[in-house]
């Protein structure tokens, strides 16, 4: 095997299912940028112009990643995370301000946002970090370290204002679970989520008795046999409500009134029709338009280029952020769940391809790349159909944008071109 | 676990997103219907409202421009609101009341600031609209009436309601719709289909283009014209006879069943229903329950017919041969039911079929009616085939005419009977009175115009119809080219247009002759009761008349009721003669006549049971 080429080795599959994501996503970004159907699909005044010329450069990019050394990423991993982290820094005084958020550099041509950079350097040097010979991620000093280079970046991107982007970081933490971190991180975790949002659809005081009732439950029904010490448990509940209480004193006092209507919105804690109406027309303006596209399609969509609202530009950013919507009003039901399907394929296929390196770095970095295109993807299409609240994250290959697509690209293409290597990496 | 972690999670993702997009996309999903979809616009293209013209070509209803001061609230910049409110007509409350109003309504899109404008308050105001930012004037097509007559008839059009939006498709908030008379009948012909274009919008309602590339956009269809059997002359000398009287006038063209007045009394001008008075004015009609103009007497009435229906009976009676023309009854000033006296008016004396019916003799028609009766073994059977005979003549059912109202009037059954009196708790003197058009008989001038029609065509009748003409194809619904044949024999019928003819020569009409005109009549004076305020009141007896001409190759048949008229020949008999006359030779000749009905009115009689007094009825004084 050994002896093919590099376009013999290279995981095709994987390779396809990325193409017709990329392609499936021109299409609906030139269904819903289209505005005069006569000018050419080259025309780069054009939004899907523009795309088709990024989707262009990412190819350059995957050329470029392809023919460089394999050896390279893995050794000058340290290098790139900390050029990176000099671009987030430099934002601070030369990023350009777009919407809002300063999270560009306007390099003419081109805005680059150095936070998609960052999401390559930061994969990189995790897989460097975790795959050094030295490193045992069951201490909690190796943890902590692990900890901190995810969450530099992060804590960069946050005040630009991006928690979307920040927000992703987080998603890192999945190689440190397949790595060996302990699970009851991410248990404590989901216990923290799931006590958040009860708290705020039910009151504190019905969390403690739900608490209380559970533990009496598991008491009662356990094995005899079994013996939970019952002092730590109390603890465990004490804490729980204390943090329960928190949450209201945050939600009431630190978020401002825009988090909370977003969340109110999310959890549907405002019954009052007239209240929520008011959000629907402000902070849930965008879901609610989605929503609406998504539904209007039925079954079969209503057509490529006959989507009334996405024509009407009903909803905000749909290029962008909310570019699923369109495929849910043109394509329908068989589109959304053709592109669902996609994605899944897709993921599984990394992660068998990931599981198969020889290589701890190449896995590692594999993980990497999995959880990030996982979180954008869950987290996007999360929000664009109303499960989540509004959190500005592009979908990969999707959306419009240069800095996303090619960035996603080379995340991607890095770990192919890694694993076109693993077998030599055994030598 | 930790290699399966990830992959759980891809596909748990994966399915919670298959859910989600299941429950909006199949179970919620709402498809944009082409008009609820707030990305299309539809705007409409209206078509001219049909023009609608007399049997003679004359213009009856038409159109005219109306013009609509609308307003776009987020596009008025601050004006002068106290010129602007004179160039209105309107006060400044007014103004501020309806600025909030269609503020209310949208900032963005139009509402209507003033309906209707007057052409001279439009002639002032559009001059100066340009400097009114925010307003504009659009243009609206209204009825124009080219007669003050017909009212009930023509009917009205009027916006469409909530009912009419729920139950027809076509229709859509603020369009018109006819409501009653042959606006209503025949809307669908008058008001064309509308052209529909779609627009494509964007989130902030502006136009961005055909939808679709226009290719579910509709052209207007025209509103046809259509040409109605009214005598426009006639219809609107009848109604200055009908001056101050109530009461309903039905005439027929016999050879065709075409009506050719339909007349309504009191009635009104049909301009009053159209422009800005438009609700006000219908309010006063409406609520007038005493004389009720909106009420078309003349085919929802329905008293008892009185002596005109005597000509039937003794054409029944001819058919089932229980008489000869040559019969004789004996009058005593009346006749017996058992041993009371029911008065007769002719004079007594021996009377046979012709005097009978010109001197319009009582005892006469009961003797005749007591013969239909005693020819079958019981009464129910004779009850049957005199009622078989009786319905031949369009009465005692719903005519079938294309006048979207009326009523069926009254044959009475056995059943009838039965229901009121009990089975076999009733004899034939229960129903002698039906003999002389009076009892349980009931029937609508328009139903006794056209049994006069039926005598005319000695045997048959058209079904009375408006419609003449539509779209210019010559062709209407063929159930009014079809004759309707009675069951009487056409032999029997000469008798008794002779009795009817030498009324106008001998009889009870004798003094309302027309030079040159030979015409058939039937008197009739029908007595009548009224209950107000639980009291039952006899009042002043109904004038009833028909009557046809020429006597030989009719023209015209007509039935004039006039309530509280007293006796036949008085009013109605009068109102028959003149029309007769002004139809077929476009003249009056009769001046006296003519004098006479117009300045009469009938108010004092009207207001007898309403002044709480005694007050004598059937006073002989003019």
């Amino acid at each position: 095997m050994s002896g093919r080429g590099l376009f013999g080795r290279i995981d095709w599959l994987t390779v396809f299912l990325y193409a017709l994501l990329v392609l499936i996503g021109w299409v609906n970004i030139y269904s819903t940028t289209l505005s005069d159907p006569n000018v050419s699909i080259f025309d780069f005044s054009t939004l899907y112009g523009k795309q088709l010329f990024f989707i262009g450069l990412a190819g350059l990019g995957i050329l470029l990643v392809l023919f460089i050394e394999t050896n390279f990423f893995e050794r000058f991993s340290s290098i790139f995370y900390i050029i990176s982290l000099v671009l987030l820094l430099g934002l601070f005084l030369f990023g350009k301000t777009i919407a809002g958020a300063t999270s560009w550099y306007d390099l003419g041509f081109f805005n680059l946002q150095p936070s998609e950079l960052a999401k390559v350097a930061t994969a990189l040097a995790l897989a460097k970090f975790l795959s050094d010979i030295q490193t045992d991620i069951k201490k909690p000093r190796h943890q902590l370290y692990a900890i901190i280079i995810i969450l530099i970046p992060a804590f960069l991107i946050l005040p630009q204002p991006d928690p979307g982007s920040a927000l992703i970081y987080f998603s890192l933490f999945f190689v440190l679970f397949r790595e060996g971190l302990p699970l009851y991180y991410l248990a404590i975790l989901l216990f923290l989520v799931i006590l958040f949002a009860t708290t705020l659809m039910f009151g504190t005081v019905w969390v403690a008795i739900g608490l209380i009732v559970l533990t009496v439950l598991v008491y009662t029904f356990k094995k005899a046999s079994t013996k939970i010490p019952f002092i730590p448990v109390l603890g465990v509940i004490v804490i729980a409500v204390l943090y329960s209480l928190s949450v209201d004193f945050v939600y009431d006092n630190v978020f401002e009134q825009r988090h909370r209507d977003r969340f109110a919105l999310w959890l549907s804690l405002e019954k009052d029709e007239n209240k929520l109406e008011e959000i629907r027309k402000t902070i849930g303006y965008n879901t609610y338009q989605s929503e609406k596209a998504i539904e209007s399609g039925g079954f079969f969509g209503k057509g490529f280029l006959e989507g009334t609202r996405t024509k009407g530009d009903f909803v905000p950013e749909q290029h962008t952020d909310y570019i699923f919507s369109s495929v849910g009003e043109e394509w329908g039901f068989v589109g959304t769940g053709t592109v669902i399907l996609l994605f899944t394929v897709f993921f599984l296929r990394l992660i068998q391809v990931a599981e198969r390196q020889k290589s701890d770095f190449n896995r590692m970095y594999g993980y990497g790349v999995i959880s990030i295109l996982l979180f954008h993807y869950f987290i996007n299409i999360g929000m664009v159909i109303g499960l989540l609240p509004t959190i500005g994250v592009p979908l990969p290959f999707f959306s419009y944008g240069g800095s996303g697509l090619i960035f996603f690209t080379m995340l991607l293409f890095i770990f192919l071109k890694l694993d076109s290597n693993r077998l030599r990496d055994g030598i | 676990m930790k290699k399966i972690l990830l992959s759980s999670i891809i596909v748990i993702i994966g399915f919670t997103f298959i859910g989600r997009l299941s429950y909006l996309q199949l179970f919620r999903f709402s498809p944009d219907q082409t008009f609820e979809d707030p990305a299309i616009k539809a705007i409409y293209d209206y078509p001219e409202r049909g023009y609608i013209y007399d049997r003679n070509g004359e213009l009856l209803v038409g159109n005219q421009p109306a013009y609509d001061v609308m307003v776009i609230p987020r596009e008025v910049k601050p004006l002068d609101t106290l010129e602007f409110c004179g160039l209105l007509g309107i006060n400044k409350t007014t103004f501020i009341d309806k600025m909030k109003k269609a503020r209310t309504y949208s900032p963005r899109l139009p509402s209507v600031l003033i309906h209707q404008l007057s052409k001279e308050d439009y002639a002032r105001l559009q001059e100066k609209m340009r400097h009114f930012k925010g307003f504009y004037i659009q243009k609206r097509s209204l009825r124009y009436y080219a007669t003050n007559s017909a009212a009930n008839v023509l009917g009205y059009i009027s916006e469409v309601g909530e009912w009419d939006l729920k139950n027809n498709l076509y229709y859509r908030a603020g369009e018109l719709k006819g409501r009653t008379g042959i606006e209503k009948q025949y809307e669908e012909v008058l008001r064309g289909r509308k052209g529909v274009k779609f627009i494509q919008k964007d989130r902030f309602n502006r136009d961005i283009g055909p939808y679709k590339g226009g290719k579910l956009d509709t052209l207007p269809e025209q509103g046809k014209e259509i040409q109605i059997t009214l005598d426009k002359n006639l219809q609107e000398y009848g109604e200055r006879l009908m001056h101050g009287k109530r009461g309903g006038i039905v005439a027929l063209e016999p050879k065709s069943g075409e009506i050719l007045a339909l007349i309504s009394g009191p009635t009104y001008d049909p301009s009053l229903l159209v422009g800005r008075q438009r609700s006000k004015n219908y309010s006063k009609l409406h609520y007038d329950t005493i004389s009720k103009p909106t009420w078309d007497r003349s085919i929802l009435a329905q008293p008892s017919p009185g002596s005109p229906f005597k000509t039937l009976n003794a054409l029944v009676a001819l058919q089932e041969g229980v008489i000869e023309p040559t019969t004789k009854f004996k009058c005593y000033n009346g006749f017996y039911v058992g041993n009371t006296l029911r008065g007769c008016h002719c004079g007594g004396g021996t009377r046979d079929m012709n005097t009978g019916i010109y001197r319009s003799c009582n005892a006469y028609f009961a003797g005749t009616f007591r013969k239909i009766y005693a020819k079958y073994a019981t009464t129910d059977e004779g009850m049957d085939v005199w009622e078989k005979h009786m319905k031949s003549f369009g009465l005692g059912d719903y005519l079938g005419t294309d006048l979207p109202t009326g009523s069926p009037g009254r044959i009475p059954s056995k059943e009838y009977y039965d229901r009121a009196y009990g089975d076999n708790r009733w004899a034939s003197s229960f129903i002698i009175s039906n003999s002389i058009g009076q009892g349980e008989v009931a029937a609508t001038p328009l139903q006794l115009a056209n049994m006069t029609a039926a005598i005319a065509n000695r045997g048959y009748y058209y079904t009375p119809h408006v419609i003449k003409n539509i779209g210019n194809k010559g062709s209407i619904d063929p159930k009014f080219t079809e004759p309707n044949y009675t069951t009487i024999d056409r032999k029997h019928f000469e008798p008794v247009v002779e009795g009817m003819a030498n009324v106008y020569k001998y009889g009870t009409a004798k003094w309302l002759q027309v030079p040159e005109i030979e015409i058939a009549g039937k008197t009739g004076t029908v007595e009548n009761f009224v209950r107000i305020n639980g009291e039952r009141m006899q009042l002043t007896d109904h004038s009833v008349f028909v009557a046809f001409a020429p006597v030989e190759n009719p023209k015209i048949a007509i039935a004039v009721y006039i309530e509280n008229g007293y006796y036949g020949a008085r009013y109605a008999g009068h109102i028959a003669s003149l029309l007769i006359e002004k139809y077929i030779k476009g003249e009056i000749t009769r001046k006296d006549l003519e004098k006479r009905m117009l300045e009469k009115t009938l108010e004092h009689e009207y207001a007898k049971p309403y002044s709480g007094e005694p007050f004598k009825i059937n006073e002989y004084v003019w």
